[in-house]
């Protein structure tokens, strides 16, 4: 089982030098290699997970180094969607070391099975944590673009047009790229909320149970919502949205990891060491 | 020995006054052409004249005599006496030749590197030596190399990349922003060459409405016609900033055209979209504040021809690559030029073994009448055999590419030892 991740990892790895090569040596081949290496992992994880679910027979969010390599999965999977759609052949720069480095560290913590109760056994739990997993990792995709965004804009405005400028595409391609994350992410989030709220009624009664994460998650929402109503009325596009993009994910990792580590709550089960 | 000559001159050995006078158009370059083929010095010839060069490319094993019937030539065709233009003739033989027309051709000698053109206006050349029948195998093979180089010389190294001209680089500089040019509507205030040129460049990029502002209405009616666009008031400029993504300014104006204030007023109506101001105008027409504003950029001209600038030192550098490549080809080159040798005296030499073969077996069976036909043909297959084998060494030899060196030691000496050449 465990060398199934290292092979993940290996992949990933391997995806990573591809496109760091094709951001030094700009041949398209490394991109494309980068870019089935990631393919490749992404399957070999996909099979990982499969086998650990039908195995313990509930969806492996029982710890730390579970947790971790879903979120890595959810990456993958989310940016191999947006690389094919929109074809912006850098973000794997950011996309695959993101990935590679959250396998890393998922393998540094112990795989022990936690003594949970049933209560992992429910579609809803699975539709929660994927859905809201995609949501998350869309906009931590959205983050990556915002920062290329805002790297290409100081170039054409400072006239100084250094090491990236060659190597990224378009501003409106980038906003339209963060654009697109965001929308899905937030769509997911929404749907993998709705869905955790029908599953805290399921388990314990009730929809809301004033648990920190779901406090922080429903500040995270609003962020977004407010983000994506602003882009729509007065036309929030460009810096603003880069910016907002980045503050957000900021947001977002303290939801999904501060809130787990520094306060109490029903969702810190999933996460202990 | 036949071998490849080039004379000429270039932009960087005569001034333009002396490049006009000796240009060849189409129809002149038939008749020299023609002329050439009469000359018994030269075997093949092609001749190429742009705006920046004017050079002879022969065959011939007489260069001294085929230089001076080019000479001549030129001379009396364009009745300019030899001494005006006899020091800004350049000559090159053999692989300093090839070297040429490879460089050439890879647009590493013109004045702007990289530059498209050259190669079009060598095939141009090419065609009509071929329908005057000017060029024979040397030639055809070096040309046929030559597009291949050239070819391989833009595709491998970036000498073609990046913008060499202001318009250009101010219409790259859009693509960084909007990504493409499709709905994009573009004004032009004011009028001149490298404006114009720009708003072409964003025409054949698809770009959407054209916009002109011109002080003089009627002109920009007149402009606007050309770009198929519709004229504004100078005054209706505020109120169309609202609707247009790409503005061009280039004109005499000592204040500026368009002030931040205006801009700044208008971005939200925009609802942020971004905005391009292509400043071409010396005094500045666009005010730079304005590149501070939320998703507004401005480029003026200093700007731009830094621009073109960076992208010239970058095409430098590429054009190093392009020289290596170039050098791998004269190298081929050579190799092939030499092989050309060496198969006719092969086929000579099996020649001769051959007629040796025949003569003999004809005298021998004269004195063995009783033999039958079946031991006729036995007896020619067992020599065709012999000479075969006999031939069989030398022959690897000599096609083989260890010794090109020493290539031409061994086919003179193969020719002398078997008396090839009586």
């Amino acid at each position: 089982m465990e060398i199934f991740i290292f092979i993940v990892i290996i992949f990933y790895l391997l995806s990573t030098i591809g496109y760091f090569a094709y951001l030094f040596l700009q041949k398209d081949v490394f991109q494309q290699t980068g870019f089935y290496l990631l393919v490749a992992g992404f399957c070999c994880h996909t099979a990982a997970i499969g086998f650990r679910f039908i195995q313990s027979g509930h969806f492996p969010v029982n710890n730390l180094h579970e947790v971790l390599s879903i979120v890595g999965w959810t990456i993958a999977g989310v940016f191999l969607v947006f690389q094919y759609r929109f074809q912006l052949k850098v973000l794997g720069v950011y996309a695959a070391p993101l990935v590679s480095i959250v396998m890393v560290i998922a393998v540094k913590f112990p795989n022990a099975p936690h003594q949970m109760n049933n209560i992992l056994n429910n579609v809803w739990l699975v539709v929660h944590v994927v859905a809201v997993f995609i949501g998350e990792a869309s906009f931590a995709l959205a983050c990556g673009v915002g920062l290329l965004y805002l790297l290409q804009e100081h170039a054409i405005k400072s006239k100084k047009h250094g090491f990236f400028f060659r190597r990224l595409p378009s501003l409106e391609l980038l906003d339209t790229t963060g654009y697109a994350c965001i929308l899905t992410g937030f769509a997911m989030l929404t749907f993998g909320l709705i869905a955790g709220f029908v599953y805290a009624k399921a388990v314990w009664g009730r929809f809301w149970s004033w648990d920190p994460k779901e406090i922080w998650s429903g500040i995270t929402w609003l962020l977004y919502a407010a983000l994506l109503h602003q882009r729509l009325t007065v036309g929030w596009r460009g810096r603003r949205a880069a910016i907002m993009a980045i503050i957000g994910f900021a947001i977002i990792l303290f939801t999904f990891l501060g809130v787990n580590f520094l306060l109490q709550g029903h969702h810190g089960e999933f996460t202990k060491l | 020995m036949l071998d490849i000559v080039l004379m000429g001159l270039n932009h960087k050995t005569a001034p333009v006054t002396l490049r006009e006078c000796l240009a060849f158009s189409e129809d002149e370059t038939s008749v020299a052409l023609e002329v050439f083929q009469e000359s018994p010095a030269i075997t093949e010839a092609m001749l190429i004249s742009t705006c920046n060069r004017v050079e002879v490319l022969m065959a011939t094993s007489d260069t001294s005599n085929a230089a001076d019937t080019v000479k001549v030539f030129f001379s009396e065709f364009k009745n300019l006496p030899v001494s005006e233009f006899e020091k800004s003739l350049y000559i090159h033989e053999g692989d300093n030749a090839v070297r040429h027309v490879f460089r050439v051709a890879s647009s590493l000698d013109s004045m702007v590197v990289g530059e498209p053109q050259i190669l079009g206006q060598i095939k141009t050349a090419y065609q009509i030596a071929i329908s005057k029948k000017t060029s024979g195998v040397l030639l055809n093979k070096l040309l046929h190399r030559t597009f291949f180089v050239a070819k391989r010389v833009r595709s491998e190294t970036g000498i073609g990349d990046h913008a060499v001209s202001i318009s250009y680089a101010a219409v790259e500089l859009g693509r960084k922003i909007f990504g493409t040019f499709e709905g994009k509507k573009v004004l032009l205030i004011g009028a001149g060459e490298m404006a114009e040129l720009a708003v072409e460049h964003l025409i054949r990029n698809r770009a959407g409405d054209i916009l002109v502002a011109n002080r003089t209405f009627k002109n920009g009616v007149a402009l606007a016609r050309r770009f198929k666009g519709q004229a504004i008031r100078f005054e209706e400029i505020t109120g169309f900033l609202e609707h247009v993504d790409i503005i061009i300014s280039s004109t005499g104006s000592p204040d500026y055209v368009v002030t931040r204030d205006q801009v700044k007023g208008i971005i939200r109506r925009r609802r942020n979209r971004p905005l391009f101001f292509i400043d071409i105008a010396v005094p500045r027409d666009i005010d730079p504040g304005i590149n501070r504003l939320t998703n507004s950029y401005v480029y003026d001209i200093d700007d731009l021809k830094g621009i073109v600038d960076e992208n010239m030192e970058d095409r430098n550098r590429e054009a190093i690559k392009g020289e290596r490549i170039v050098d791998e080809a004269v190298i081929s080159f050579r190799h092939w030029f030499e092989s050309l040798d060496v198969i006719p005296t092969i086929v000579e030499l099996r020649n001769k073994m051959e007629d040796i073969a025949k003569g003999e077996i004809k005298k021998t069976l004269q004195t063995l009448k009783h033999l039958s036909n079946d031991d006729h043909e036995a007896i020619g297959r067992m020599t065709n055999a012999m000479i075969k084998k006999i031939l069989h060494d030398p022959t690897l030899l000599l096609k083989s590419n260890g010794h090109h060196q020493n290539k031409s030691v061994y086919l003179d000496a193969t020719r002398k030892l078997f008396k090839l050449d009586e």
